[in-house]
């Protein structure tokens, strides 16, 4: 009995010389996994441009419901993205996300990619909608060039879509 | 009593109950702190500098919560338990002598069995010529608060919670007495001052060593600590006998119980530690008395026998939460068991040892010794006997009922 007692008491004064396993979280972050998923960013090419062309595959694809996206055509002179449209409206509702990243196997160009920042917490429901604007890399973070299927902008005005049969 | 005696006394109350109160709050942080070592962890460091201020968020949060009667409970009783218990932990301190700082610079007095000029120590509020009955007598009072209680809030868990505590304590508090009143046949005195003083040359943990470790079990009993809280079992009885109180009413409980804590680890420092004393004490006064006269020296003595208590105060309530940390809780027939056939017999025996020995042996040098290795070797037989049974094997097999028929 007295052996077993004395044994728990060395125990604990051993761990008590240990490191102490608590990482103290705001000032010490501890890294995420390579394919962690957390906020979506929307990318863009080496040259700048958005990847996004507005294709709305990812609000397809959700199965929360949480991206809304609107298109619009490019200026021929001024075009945002290499294709023929881009997102005019690009929303993703984060209190709906559920971080699943079908939205990331569903771009075509991919442009939307979950991302390792997962602080995402808002004082209002309003909050939790980021806009285009906050989920856009800056300019000078683009990386590939654009696949030469994009590059039919010389091509306009494309012919309509053959969709009314 | 004049007037100046009388200020004294009131700012050393004061300065007492205060300093008690400061003392569990920290001692509290100083647990969570250490718990958290124990356990790997950090343990709270955000309020203040390294969680300093820890204790202060504690008791804002505890002042400006809610403070609910339950409705069925006995409001008047209910109302009265939480002073029931808190009152006699603060009292307690009394007659702890902190130290010894002679406010007239008579500092050679602390070292004199017999006093020859009454001494005047500041560190101690009242030297009474029955301290240790004064102790044993209001650490049983808390228990009253404790079970009323229970009682009072008119809830199952609250009651056995209750129930449990007094059962507790008169299990533990014969116990208890017995090892105190060894120690006060071998010192000859009932006064805590005097027993520090007669610790001069070897401490009373050789002589009682026996008395000691009983002390020890016993006085973790007694402030429901683990491996002995049975009284507030979480996993039995919610909380216990605090199930239904909250806010400042379920502080002071927790006050208590802390305050209680310490108090019971200043008694084991004056019994068996020696209380304020340190070898090299007497040649410090006797050193700063030749450079700098007898107040400084009475002030240094005083200082330095303050901080050897603390120190040693300190050391027990370290060891409190290191075996919280350690040892799981004991189930409760198993600490009827330990109480009843073990630690009573057992502190029995060592008041006819002390009592025999002091009487046989003219030398109390040799009288202590013989006393230790009898106490060590009477502990090592009960463990030797003591084994814990194996379970017993009363499982009924349903192939046993069918061959019954």
């Amino acid at each position: 009995m007295f052996g077993e007692l004395v044994k728990g008491l060395r125990t604990t004064l051993k761990y008590m010389f240990r490191q102490p396993v608590t990482v103290q979280y705001p000032e010490v972050k501890r890294p995420v996994r390579e394919r962690f998923r957390g906020r979506h960013e929307l990318k863009r090419f080496a040259d700048g441009s958005e990847r996004c062309i507005g294709c709305s595959l990812c609000a397809a694809a959700c199965p929360a419901d949480a991206i809304l996206v609107i298109p619009a055509e490019n200026e021929p002179d001024n075009p945002r993205s290499p294709g023929e449209r881009y997102a005019a409206t690009y929303e993703i509702n984060m209190l709906r996300c559920i971080f699943c990243g079908y939205c990331e196997d569903a771009c075509p160009t991919n442009a939307i990619v979950l991302e390792h920042q997962y602080e995402l917490s808002f004082y209002d429901r309003r909050a939790s909608i980021f806009t285009k604007e906050m989920l856009l890399v800056p300019e000078d973070q683009g990386h590939g060039e654009p696949p030469p299927v994009l590059k039919q902008i010389e091509r306009r005005p494309s012919p309509p879509a053959q969709i009314d049969l | 009593m004049d007037w100046i005696a009388l200020l004294i006394l009131i700012i050393q109350c004061f300065v007492i109950a205060l300093g008690v109160t400061t003392a569990f709050a920290y001692l509290t942080l100083f647990e969570r702190r250490l718990l958290a070592r124990f356990q790997n962890r950090i343990g709270p460091n955000r309020a203040g500098p390294n969680g300093f201020l820890q204790p202060v968020a504690d008791a804002v949060k505890l002042f400006f919560k809610e403070d609910v009667v339950p409705s069925a409970a006995n409001r008047a009783v209910y109302l009265l338990a939480p002073a029931m218990a808190v009152i006699p932990a603060i009292i307690i301190w009394a007659v702890i002598p902190f130290g010894c700082l002679d406010i007239r610079g008579n500092w050679q007095a602390c070292f004199e069995p017999q006093a020859t000029t009454p001494l005047q120590n500041i560190l101690q509020v009242a030297e009474i010529n029955i301290g240790v009955l004064y102790l044993l007598a209001v650490t049983s009072i808390g228990v009253y608060g404790i079970t009323l209680a229970g009682w009072a809030s008119n809830n199952k868990y609250s009651m056995l919670g209750g129930i449990r505590s007094a059962a507790h304590l008169v299990s533990y508090e014969l116990a208890l007495a017995c090892a105190v009143l060894a120690v006060v046949m071998t010192y000859g005195t009932f006064s805590t001052h005097q027993i520090v003083v007669a610790q001069a040359g070897l401490w009373g943990i050789v002589p009682q060593f026996l008395a000691f470790v009983i002390f020890m079990i016993a006085a973790t009993a007694e402030v429901v600590r683990l491996p002995f809280d049975l009284v507030e079992a979480e996993q039995e009885l919610v909380g216990g006998y605090n199930t239904e109180y909250g806010s400042m009413k379920f502080a002071l409980f927790f006050m208590t119980e802390y305050i209680k804590l310490i108090a019971v680890s200043a008694i084991a420092v004056i019994f068996f530690m020696g209380g304020w004393r340190f070898p090299g004490l007497y040649t410090l006064g006797a050193g700063v008395e030749n450079l700098a006269g007898p107040m400084a020296a009475s002030i240094a003595v005083g200082l330095a026998s303050l901080g050897a208590f603390l120190l040693k105060l300190v050391a027990f309530l370290f060891l409190s939460v290191w075996i919280r940390a350690s040892w799981p809780r004991m189930r409760y027939d198993r600490l009827m068991d330990l109480g009843w056939k073990w630690l009573l017999p057992l502190a029995l025996l060592n008041i006819v040892y002390t009592a025999v020995a002091f009487v046989l042996i003219p030398n109390e040098t040799l009288a202590s010794f013989v006393l230790l290795a009898l106490g060590v070797l009477t502990l090592v037989i009960a463990m030797g006997i003591n084994r814990v049974p194996k379970p017993v094997d009363n499982v009924t097999y349903v192939k046993d009922l069918k061959e019954m028929g």
